[in-house]
């Protein structure tokens, strides 16, 4: 039956996700920029809550939500820090899903318990230095030696890197072979040969730590394959494909948090004798953002849904992806706008939105790469 | 939560689909050049039952809700947006509003020939001097022994031309700044009302736009549709629901848009391969689909929430505002797809182009949409 609600259960959770950033996340969450650091006892407050296990089966201790539930934590956690939000991402959506996706019955209860608990953060390693949207060019290899996998080169861009205690690394098995060519592997924290780099000092989402991993002979054990053999390239894929729901409802969470921070705002600031709310140009932006807010929500829950069922569903999260990101950084930019010279300095969180915004049009594909991917679909070529 | 359309939706959807592609869609191009809806088309809508959509059973209708007349609509427009309008303002501006505030007795008078298509509807409210400030109307109904007296203008009719019965709004009680429209059911023709001017338009040319001239056309006292004074209700709450109807119909020309751009992208070759290799044409064929999915969940949103007897003004605003501008977005990427092509009437783009602009305009504009949307911000 066609039904444009939330169940009764995410609706609780989406209470619960709300309550949560409110009291716990956005009062910090100015300080966390500025520091450029997510305290560790919000990790374990997180980890309480069982948003370190947000798709990890009940199982190995996570809450085994869907796409559809883990948009609605999302999009919370975006209102109020688009740093917290990420760092969830690449915990939950990059590593842990390419390790329910991918791995073996041991590494899972070896790996996924420990990421559920938060007793270790996850990261993911695809990008390079010298690729980014052509991943399949990367050039980070692997080479089996005796019982153990030799991993060499460079990862750029790793969300959580800093502090993650387990890393998917992708690699290249095979020196020719492609995409084909490339496979997945577990690396934890500590292993010799892995060189984490100082943390990115970024525009935005600063909370989160971002590195570069250099592998200079890390030497991991053959059983930390994860995945097939020369498909770690089409697992990884397959995760991104579902990790941009939940990027989408991160830009939508932002998007959010722009408008409401403009909505209160724009009520109480007077101009010409009225609150500047009365004044149709500020409704008319403050009308824009709103309504492309429930269209991106949508479209995120569009896509979750036919994720959660099984259907395909990658060109209805890059759809999602590509218009909420877009959108959020529209809807941030608005929201400086409408708190005029305000808006520009930090004693409003909106700047914050639009610099932690920007980052959903670039990162996990960027918008270029979703165009062509909707179009390659459409256009049939 | 579920996007999907139910089993009888899809049903109607392929059907519908199938009669617009067959049907609706040949004649389309002379139809706009000749700015007429000929009457067999007319007849093949009726006998298909897509005039009684919304209307329940017992009156000869389908008994379907708002999904069912947006899907309607949605696969006319796609087709023909000119012909899409003349359901949508036939179902939601004289259909709803008589389904929503007629007595039984007015029911059981109009539903039977609205859902057969043998009589088409249509809504009288704009105004020389009055659009998007509705509750401005001077078109003036006075209450006498032999019924109601009116006088007055009524302007941009849509389906004015062929309809056979109005939802009027007419000002009755001048001197109660809250109560001072009411609406009336006016068949047609009536003595003392004549159609004016019909207008000639940049675009849904087959749909006709007239204009109703009122001089001492006296209607009986029962004509009134709901309470004397509610007429700004009747008429708003209407353009509440209509909004969906438009909305859907934008989807439809945003659709035709992108269908005719993937057809010609992929076969015009220009530096020896298909366009559609270009990035800058890939771009286009991606914002013209992302609009249109983006518009889709916000018009079946509106409809579904319309459907299950929620609050969907805001929703419909949205859906309306949204995906009219997309529609006018999506015809003018397609123009520029097609390049000079597109800007000559061999293909349809420039039709599309021409159509989808009404939908910024009509049923409240995108400006009147901003303000009911920031509105319903204010909490």
């Amino acid at each position: 039956m066609m039904d444009f609600e939330l169940s009764d259960d995410l609706k609780a959770l989406q209470d619960m996700a709300r309550r949560f950033a409110a009291d716990h996340i956005a009062p910090h969450a100015r300080k966390w920029d500025r520091e450029a650091d997510i305290p560790r006892e919000l990790v374990a407050k997180l980890a309480e809550l069982g948003f370190l296990g947000i798709f990890i089966p009940a199982e190995y201790g996570g809450v085994g939500l869907g796409d559809l539930g883990a948009s609605v934590i999302m999009e919370e956690i975006a209102r109020h820090c688009g740093a917290t939000a990420l760092m969830l991402d690449a915990h939950n959506a990059l590593c842990s899903a390419h390790i329910i996706r991918a791995a073996n019955a041991e590494q899972k209860t070896k790996y996924l318990t420990k990421l559920a608990a938060g007793e270790y953060l996850g990261a993911w390693a695809l990008s390079e230095p010298g690729c980014g949207s052509d991943a399949a060019a990367l050039a980070t290899t692997a080479t089996l030696e005796g019982d153990s996998w030799v991993l060499n080169g460079a990862k750029q861009w790793i969300t959580n890197g800093h502090y993650a205690g387990v890393y998917v690394v992708m690699a290249r098995t095979k020196p020719d072979g492609g995409a084909k060519g490339i496979s997945a592997f577990i690396v934890e924290r500590g292993t010799p040969g892995l060189i984490i780099g100082p943390k990115e000092d970024k525009m935005g989402m600063r909370g989160s730590d971002t590195v570069g991993l250099t592998f200079d002979n890390c030497r991991v054990p053959k059983a930390n394959l994860c995945g097939k053999l020369g498909e770690g390239f089409t697992d990884a894929m397959k995760v991104l494909e579902r990790g941009r729901i939940t990027i989408a409802a991160m830009s939508v969470g932002l998007a959010r948090g722009a408008l409401e921070e403009s909505l209160s705002y724009s009520k109480q600031r007077v101009a010409f004798g009225k609150p500047i709310f009365e004044h149709q140009s500020i409704q008319f932006m403050l009308a824009d953002m709103a309504m492309e807010i429930d269209a991106g929500r949508l479209l995120t829950r569009k896509a979750g849904i036919l994720s959660d069922a099984g259907k395909p569903s990658n060109i209805e999260a890059s759809v999602a992806k590509l218009f909420t990101s877009e959108m959020a950084t529209r809807a941030c930019l608005a929201a400086i706008q409408i708190h005029g010279g305000n808006g520009y300095t930090k004693e409003v969180p909106v700047e914050r939105y639009m610099r932690d915004a920007k980052l959903c049009e670039i990162g996990e594909g960027s918008s270029q790469i979703q165009r062509i991917i909707i179009a390659k679909h459409y256009l049939e070529l | 939560m579920d996007f999907e359309f139910d089993d009888d939706h899809r049903m109607l959807q392929e059907q519908v689909r199938a009669f617009a592609f067959r049907e609706v869609a040949k004649g389309a191009e002379q139809r706009d050049h000749e700015a007429a809806m000929p009457e067999p088309l007319r007849a093949q809508l009726a006998e298909l039952g897509l005039f009684g959509i919304i209307i329940p059973a017992e009156y000869g209708g389908a008994g379907m809700g708002t999904v069912a007349s947006s899907i309607v609509v949605e696969e006319i427009s796609k087709a023909c947006a000119g012909t899409g309008v003349l359901l949508s303002a036939h179902g939601s501006l004289c259909v709803d509003p008589i389904l929503r505030f007629g007595t039984t007795e007015q029911k059981k008078k109009y539903l039977p020939g609205l859902a057969s298509g043998e009589t088409v509807g249509c809504l009288s409210l704009t105004e020389p001097g009055s659009g998007s400030d509705a509750g401005a109307a001077t078109c003036a109904a006075v209450l006498r022994d032999d019924g109601w007296h009116i006088t007055g203008t009524k302007i941009f009719v849509t389906n004015g031309k062929e309809a056979g019965v109005m939802v009027l709004i007419a000002v009755t009680d001048p001197n109660e700044p809250k109560r001072r429209l009411s609406a009336f059911i006016v068949e047609k023709p009536t003595p003392g009302l004549r159609i004016g001017k019909l207008e000639k338009k940049l675009g849904i040319r087959c749909s006709s736009t007239a204009e109703f001239v009122f001089e001492d056309c006296v209607v009986p006292h029962d004509a009134l549709l709901g309470e004397r004074g509610r007429g700004l209700r009747v008429a708003l709450s209407t353009l509440d629901g209509g909004r969906i109807g438009i909305a859907a119909q934008a989807l439809g020309i945003a659709q035709a848009c992108l269908y005719e751009s993937i057809k010609y992208a992929r076969t015009r070759v220009q530096f020896n391969q298909p366009i559609g290799k270009f990035q800058a044409i890939q771009n286009k064929i991606a914002d013209m689909a992302v609009g249109i999915e983006a518009a889709r969940t916000l018009v079946y949103r509106a409809a579904w929430l319309k459907d299950a007897g929620q609050a969907y003004g805001q929703a419909a605003a949205m859906a309306k505002l949204f995906a009219s501008e997309i529609a006018s977005k999506a015809a003018n990427h397609a123009v520029q797809v097609f390049g000079g092509y597109g800007y000559i009437c061999d293909y349809p783009v420039e039709r599309f182009l021409r159509d989808a602009k009404i939908t910024e305009l009509y049923e409240g504009t995108s400006e009147i949409h901003r303000l009911v949307i920031a509105r319903g911000l204010a909490g």
